[in-house]
């Protein structure tokens, strides 16, 4: 079954078409990516599937549900949930605090119950410190509570981004290239991590991702992109040996 | 109402506007460049009608030199402004550099309570500015007159540079994309003092202007029209000058017709300036002749 | 010293201390036991201030937005305060040219309600503000609300049925202790410490830090602002009322837009996003200016005028402040911290009292 359909989605912006036509349906359970040359549109399709674009033509639908030009936070409240290229934590927050935040889409409390500290509202704060404090502890991140996110090492900001858009309770996890500047062992390790948060949480995983290594081994579907359109889709391998695959990654051999 | 007065108010109107143009330019060209309110605008416009005052009236400068001095001394001044307030915040959070914009127009404004006192100056009488024309039936005075005609001409000067010219080349590209601009090797300080110089220099002139048309200089003269010239700026399109002296133009005639039709109103003149910011940023944020920006996520 | 600190007993004593050092202060200075009327007015408007800055701290320091209407939302609270509690009987006298309102004319309120009545409708008046303006980037937003706050004064100087224009409202019942305005700041500052400690808080913070990470949260960021903003507008209101009733009178100059400029440079003093800061920073910076009138007095050294010294100094010293401030120490006193006995007791045995942090991402 899908659990996100992008239905003939176009994207432009002024003259410039980024993403153009495009069709996608991740199904549910599995781990996909898309992939593509710098500048396909990859990361302007992520914009229009979390609203943060409203795309020129077309509908995205997420359980069936039409979520097209819906805002961002309302569709993390519907189960969608996603990381950033270059890594957008609350930087000057803790690590506790970036996970605490990322469950307040979820509050039933008002600000007056919980300024006055309401029995219900202290209720639901202490299950929430323990829920974030679970998460921490299944992602190895909690002996890293109290520190300043900003302060942590690169690969585990990439690892607390995503343990951040996991708090939201997120069916569906978009990452923006999680493995953007990481060296091959760190990469090795996110390509277990991202397997085993699968499988833990019983998430469908939808990447954008450059390090081929990685979108090889652990994609069960690959998407690419070019010029804003899809020109192939299928298993790593099918992609892998697909001529126009290959034309858009070495350029074509001009002779004429 | 008579067709006279109507005439004379839209004079009026066209003549205000002109001079608020004049400092929604600077507005507009110091946004556009380093996205920032320079606040400090505002007060640099205060201290060149006191620049003028003592041109004259202390050192007894015929006008004509006076008008050359006063515009170097503002300039000077403008980019003092931007070495000292802005410069050394150049890498810090958005809002700093906000507070010090603030900050330096508090001190500008206070600096010249200080020095010059709170009681008004006269500003000087130059008399081929003051003189009274008779166009038909109306009578304007040659500052009102030429004051558009100004405007359009410094206009011109600052499309010009901005168009035609190697540094106004760098500056259009600074707007655009500041990290890139400065990877391409573009002297961003030269830009941004070039902005400053400009912005100053019509500050100036419009300084020279206003004080032949309301001639009272205090301290804090420059605070209302400041505001008045960025939400023009705004009104027009943020970073462009042309939309700028649209702005101005549209906001002064609109004051003048608020005073002539609405007299019972005259109280919230300052008030309608604020409500057209509001109205245009709810209905055309980009402005008349803005164009739109997407923000990169 | 390091295992006293640990100890939570003592940290509850050394609380406790101060507690009951400020108290007893407080008890001396407001049974006249010590102090004079100038000391207990300069007090009372530093707790005043704390009030306001605090509130201001809470929309530009911990949500990040950057807000000058505080003055205008405060010219709202005095104004309630003054129009509900003068008594009937003196009003004649005081809207002796345009007559008051009918209806308003008729009622009198208790302080306390006309208080609360005044922070309500400056928190209205800001959701109001807040529909339109808050929807603009940051940098609009300083000048639309700037601009609202003017609107306000002018609209308060033009509506002289109810406001009495720019005469402004004497005779303003006064608080007769100094409890009125120190137990009403510590209540109103408890409550904002309160709410920037809960989750509610904490999306504020995240909005601060980041707005397009906040929302792919799920934090609508609209109605987090509003609510912000509203919020800080209700506490700015409740500060002008204590106002009124300090000064027994309003006018509309009293709330010339320039003020906020006061409690701007309050929290960049004590460091935006510091609670504790803000609070320190009132009374040193209220106090202060009182200290700097000396340099409006003429002063004569040695029979020798100083000619520097004249009317105005005082102003162009707090401008100069807030721009050495802003240049050099922009992270206040406490930057984004809230002040401890650990950080106490560190700075006074000499170690570095504030580990340098990077700038709070105020885009």
């Amino acid at each position: 079954m899908s659990i996100l359909k992008i239905n003939n989605v176009t994207m432009q912006f002024g003259g410039v078409t980024a993403v153009n036509n495009l069709n996608i349906e991740v199904q549910e359970g599995k781990i996909e990516a898309l992939i593509g040359p710098n500048g396909a549109g990859k990361t302007t399709a992520f914009n229009v599937i979390t609203g943060v674009y409203s795309p020129t033509k077309g509908n995205v639908y997420y359980k069936d549900e039409n979520i097209t030009g819906i805002t961002p936070d309302k569709i993390t409240k519907k189960g969608i949930a996603r990381t950033f290229q270059n890594i957008r934590l609350f930087k000057n927050l803790t690590v506790f605090d970036n996970i605490l935040i990322a469950n307040h889409l979820r509050i039933n409390s008002n600000f007056v119950s919980s300024t006055l500290r309401m029995p219900w509202s202290n209720k639901e704060e202490r299950l929430m410190r323990e829920k974030s404090e679970m998460l921490l502890d299944k992602l190895d991140l909690l002996r890293l509570k109290n520190e300043i996110a900003h302060s942590l090492p690169y690969g585990e900001q990439r690892k607390l981004e995503i343990a951040r858009a996991l708090a939201t309770d997120a069916d569906l996890l978009l990452l923006d290239e999680p493995a953007a500047g990481m060296n091959p062992s760190e990469t090795m390790e996110l390509s277990s991590f991202i397997h085993n948060i699968r499988d833990e949480f019983k998430l469908t995983i939808f990447m954008i991702e450059h390090h081929m290594d990685l979108v090889m081994e652990i994609s069960e579907k690959i998407y690419v992109l070019d010029f804003g359109q899809l020109i192939a889709e299928g298993t790593a391998n099918e992609v892998k040996n697909d001529q126009r695959v290959i034309e858009a990654y070495l350029g074509v051999e001009e002779d004429a | 109402m008579t067709s006279e007065l109507l005439l004379q108010q839209l004079a009026n109107g066209i003549s205000l506007g002109s001079l608020y143009a004049l400092l929604a330019i600077g507005y507009t060209m110091v946004y556009g460049i380093l996205r920032l309110i320079n606040f400090a605008h505002g007060d640099i416009f205060m201290m060149a009608a006191y620049f003028m005052v003592f041109s004259i009236v202390t050192f007894r400068l015929p006008w004509y030199i006076a008008i050359v001095v006063v515009i170097i001394v503002t300039i000077a001044l403008g980019v003092l402004l931007e070495k000292t307030a802005y410069k050394p915040l150049r890498n810090a959070p958005r809002m700093s550099i906000m507070i010090s914009a603030i900050g330096a127009s508090f001190l500008l404004e206070n600096l010249a309570t200080y020095l010059f006192t709170g009681v008004p100056r006269g500003f000087p009488d130059i008399r081929i500015l003051t003189t009274t024309v008779e166009l038909g039936s109306l009578s304007l005075t040659v500052a009102t007159l030429i004051t558009p005609f100004v405007t359009l001409i410094l206009l011109y000067v600052v499309l010009f540079i901005t168009n035609k010219t190697k540094i106004g080349m760098a500056m259009r590209a600074v707007s655009k994309d500041f990290e890139t601009a400065k990877l391409m090797g573009i002297n961003i300080n030269q830009v941004i003092s070039t902005t400053f110089v400009i912005g100053s220099a019509l500050a100036a002139v419009g300084a020279i202007l206003w004080g032949s048309r309301y001639p009272s200089v205090m301290p804090l003269m420059g605070v209302m029209p400041g505001l008045k010239c960025f939400i023009a700026a705004v009104l027009g399109g943020i970073g462009n000058a042309t939309g700028a002296v649209l702005g101005g133009f549209i906001l002064g005639m609109a004051e003048i017709m608020l005073i002539t039709f609405l007299p019972s109103l005259t109280g919230y003149r300052d008030a309608m300036a604020f409500v057209i910011l509001i109205v245009v940023l709810l209905v055309k944020p980009t402005g008349l002749l803005g164009e739109k920006v997407t923000d990169k996520v | 010293m390091m295992d006293k600190l640990n100890d939570k007993k003592s940290k509850l004593f050394l609380n406790l201390l101060l507690i009951a050092v400020f108290a007893a202060i407080l008890i001396l200075l407001d049974t006249k036991t010590i102090g004079d009327a100038y000391v207990r007015r300069i007090l009372n408007l530093s707790a005043i201030y704390a009030i306001v800055s605090v509130s201001m701290n809470l929309v530009n320091g911990f949500t990040g937005l950057f807000s000058l209407g505080q003055a205008g939302f405060m010219a709202i609270g005095a104004y309630t305060v003054a129009i509900f509690t003068v008594p009937l009987e003196a009003r004649a006298k005081i809207f002796y040219i345009i007559p008051q309102n009918p209806v308003l004319a008729q009622i009198e309120l208790p302080f306390v309600i006309a208080l609360i009545l005044g922070g309500l409708l400056a928190a209205l008046v800001a959701v109001l503000i807040g529909m339109p303006v808050l929807r603009l980037k940051s940098d609009y937003l300083a000048i639309a609300t700037l601009g609202f706050s003017e609107i306000i004064r002018i609209v308060f100087t033009n509506i002289k049925s109810i406001t009495n224009g720019a005469l402004g409202i004497k005779n303003i019942p006064i608080m007769p202790t100094m409890w009125v305005f120190f137990g009403v700041a510590i209540i109103s500052i408890g409550l904002m410490w309160l709410l920037i400690n809960s989750s509610y808080g904490r999306a504020f913070k995240a909005i601060r830090e980041d707005e397009v990470a906040a929302e792919a949260m799920g934090i609508n960021l609209f109605k987090h602002k509003v609510m912000s903003f509203s919020i800080g507008a209700f506490f700015a209101g409740i500060g002008g009322g204590l106002l009124a009733t300090l000064f027994a009178t309003v006018d509309p100059n009293q709330f010339y837009f320039p003020v906020t400029y006061n409690f701007l440079l309050i929290i960049v003093l004590g460091g935006m996003g510091s609670i504790s800061g803000t609070i320190i920073a009132s009374f040193v910076v209220t106090i202060g200016l009182e200290i700097l009138r000396f340099f409006d007095e003429p002063l004569a050294l040695f029979g020798v005028n100083i000619p520097l010294f004249r009317p105005g100094l005082r102003m162009v010293v707090f401008s100069i402040l807030l721009m050495v401030l802003v240049l050099f120490f922009r992270n206040g006193l406490l930057g984004q911290k809230e002040l401890s006995w650990k950080l106490v007791f560190d700075w006074l045995s000499g170690k570095k009292p504030i580990k340098k942090t990077d700038e709070g991402g105020a885009a």
